[in-house]
């Protein structure tokens, strides 16, 4: 393996990990707030479907975006309507989000899986894209990459260093202890919970208008579950589900490579290597029981009655 | 598909939904006329506008259109192989259809098991390799036309090197890979393959990420045998060459699509139903080529020269009139092993076990 097949493996790889990024990342501020929502799958999906619909009838790829973002808050409204304000059952609610989010897209889609569509291109900087090695590794991809990026910092600043942030986390902790001291939980579950539905809805827009620009049936192939099984074993840390991402994308990427390049493993037993490498690195450093205490919302999956206290 | 969640939730859905729209539809079906030849297909996929389920209900538009009031019929998609295949192949059967296409491999177990039930009703399975009184199967030799645009693809190659996304390594792959490097090989002796797994007959953005890694590995020609067009994008937005496969891909990548493998059901289903009709049908275990116009290529890319176009067609001719055999000898495995001798074909029985890769191929064949 020379040095330009390395490059090409890491942006391979973080293109591959965007989209994880964006549903994990949301669905991260959503269960920091003591919910959570297993409907990623179903956001993402929809988001894909609209995306791509609002793409191709108007001629606006980020008009597309825009539409992803705000057809997976949508979705998400439902779920949060559902478990915050007639306080069903999270985990159930969930997964029929997922269920009835694959129906809906596919429905919705009847009429597309025959448009082709000119998708978000990378970009071209002047310059700095034609730098040698360095033009490539940090300067050639699509404006949604670096939106991606670009959001996690703001996310760390937000969750951890500002006033907002902690009032999210208590309310995570302890809906009751942030109930008496006057803070309005239901209402920040509620935003939290959007918050994630957007960002699932860009993560699944990014899929059908950057990454494949076409719409088919299923095309989010599980990886909704991916983000959240990422959020849970990143141990709630903002830095390890960015970590989980770029790795899962990664040894995805690295597998093709190694089959191409014709080293005798089995493509079955590559195909796994994805899953088994970002649980084995995630569970192994965060493994200490205390900090996972620390970081996992106390509240979690739990409904919150207001009149009870 | 990559998780478990889905692959048990999405059919559970479909299950639900499909098993409300059988139930109803048949009832409704059961009030019309019974003078009419009912006809039930069964998909295993959504339709779509391109790929295996849609090159089938290509097919079923024809027949439609050929027999018009004279038939009656009914189009079941997304229908899981397994139990469900059985329940929903059981209801088509015992609501007076007379004649059933199946076209998913896994649905051969659950039809043979409902044609013992029904004698007189007539079962035909797509790419299975069972049959029984009441049961026929049908398949295609799609590796004729993988040949043919093998030719192409070693022609239009500037660096000697093919790209070839693939799903599962079953023996209907493996008899593409080969037959296409064979192709390749024919116009082009220095020519190498790569081949990559997905491990998934569906999944786009893997799909993708397949088709650019073969063209990070210096691929300029690439295809694939994997329901999506994503490598048809990947190639045309890296500007390489794409080959498609089931449908033409070419609004999918103007510049990269040179041509696409198709499939032809029509006339079969057109035959089988007439000769239902006349009271003439029998179960045969078709294997039908280029001769049966079940496979041909797509027009090609302006970019591919005449005389390769030329070379192509005569191949082509050669191929139906039983001259020219994908595998005729000598074919040479990977090691050296010499798999078909000079001066004979393969046989249909050595071609449905296929396991090995051809001279040229690199990397190693996932058993």
């Amino acid at each position: 393996m020379n040095a330009d097949t390395v490059i090409l493996i890491l942006v391979a790889t973080i293109t591959a990990g965007v989209p994880l990024i964006f549903a994990a990342l949301g669905e991260l501020v959503v269960e920091k707030s003591g919910v959570l929502n297993l409907g990623v799958e179903g956001m993402m999906i929809v988001g894909a479907i609209s995306g791509f619909m609002v793409a191709a009838e108007s001629g606006q790829l980020w008009l597309g975006v825009l539409a992803g973002a705000g057809a997976g808050m949508l979705m998400a409204l439902i779920f949060a309507f559902i478990t915050l304000t007639l306080m069903a059952n999270q985990v159930a609610t969930g997964l029929a989000l997922t269920i009835f989010g694959i129906g809906l897209s596919a429905y919705m889609g009847q009429a597309y899986s025959s448009v082709a569509l000119e998708g978000i291109k990378s970009l071209h900087i002047p310059l700095l894209s034609d730098l040698p090695v360095l033009g490539q590794l940090l300067f050639s991809y699509d404006p949604l990459v670096y939106l991606a990026l670009l959001l996690f910092p703001l996310l760390v600043w937000f969750l951890y260093h500002s006033r907002g942030g902690l009032v999210l986390r208590a309310i995570g902790e302890s809906p009751t202890s942030a109930h008496a001291l006057g803070y309005p939980v239901i209402r920040i579950r509620y935003l939290a919970v959007l918050f994630g539905g957007a960002m699932a809805g860009i993560g699944g827009a990014y899929l059908s208008l950057a990454y494949t620009p076409l719409w088919s049936e299923g095309m989010t192939a599980g990886r909704g579950w991916i983000a959240l099984a990422l959020v849970v074993f990143a141990t709630w840390r903002p830095g390890r589900v960015l970590l989980g991402a770029f790795l899962f994308g990664g040894v995805t990427i690295a597998q093709f490579h190694v089959q191409g390049l014709g080293v005798d493993i089995p493509s079955q037993f590559l195909s796994m290597l994805p899953y088994l490498a970002t649980i084995a690195v995630l569970v192994l450093i965060s493994r200490n029981a205390k900090t996972i205490r620390l970081n996992a919302p106390a509240s979690l999956g739990q409904a919150f009655h207001r009149e009870v206290h | 598909m990559t998780n478990p969640f889905t692959t048990q939730r999405k059919p559970r859905l479909k299950t639900l939904l499909g098993s409300v729209l059988v139930a109803s539809s048949l009832l409704l079906g059961a009030a019309q006329a019974e003078d009419k030849l009912k006809v039930g297909f069964i998909y295993v996929s959504p339709i779509g506008d391109a790929g295996w389920t849609y090159q089938h209900d290509t097919g079923r538009k024809a027949l439609e259109e050929k027999f018009g009031d004279k038939i009656e019929v009914k189009v079941l998609d997304t229908i899981p192989e397994g139990a469900e295949a059985e329940r929903v192949t059981r209801e088509l059967a015992s609501s007076g259809y007379k004649m059933i296409f199946g076209t998913s491999f896994g649905y051969m177990n659950p039809m043979l098991k409902v044609a013992k039930t029904f004698p007189d009703t007539h079962f035909e399975h797509a790419t299975g390799y069972k049959t029984t009184d009441n049961l026929g199967n049908y398949n295609a030799r799609f590796y004729e036309g993988r040949y043919l645009a093998g030719m192409v693809a070693g022609s239009m190659t500037k660096d000697n090197k093919l790209g070839y996304v693939a799903a599962f390594p079953i023996p209907e792959v493996l008899q593409g890979i080969n037959a296409y490097m064979l192709g390749a090989q024919s116009v082009n002796p220095k020519i190498e393959m790569n081949v990559v797994w997905v491990n998934s007959w569906f999944d786009p953005g893997r799909e993708r990420e397949a088709a650019d890694t073969l063209i990070d590995q210096g691929a300029d020609v690439i295809t694939h045998h994997t329901d999506s067009t994503a490598a048809v994008i990947a190639a045309q937005e890296k500007k390489k060459y794409a080959i498609a496969y089931h449908s033409d891909m070419s609004k999918y990548g103007k510049d990269a699509h040179l041509t696409a493998v198709t499939h032809h059901w029509g006339d079969y289903y057109i035959k089988q139903v007439q000769s239902q009709l006349d009271g003439t049908w029998k179960p045969g275990s078709i294997w039908g080529g280029i001769k049966d116009g079940m496979v041909d290529l797509a027009p090609m890319n302006d970019a591919v020269p005449a005389d390769v176009k030329a070379k192509v067609e005569e191949a082509k001719g050669k191929i139906k009139d039983g001259s020219l055999h994908p595998f005729a000898g000598p074919v040479v495995d990977q090691d050296g092993k010499e798999i078909v001798a000079a001066g004979s074909n393969m046989s249909d029985e050595d071609m449905s076990k296929m396991a090995f890769y051809v001279k040229g191929i690199t990397g190693k064949l996932p058993k």
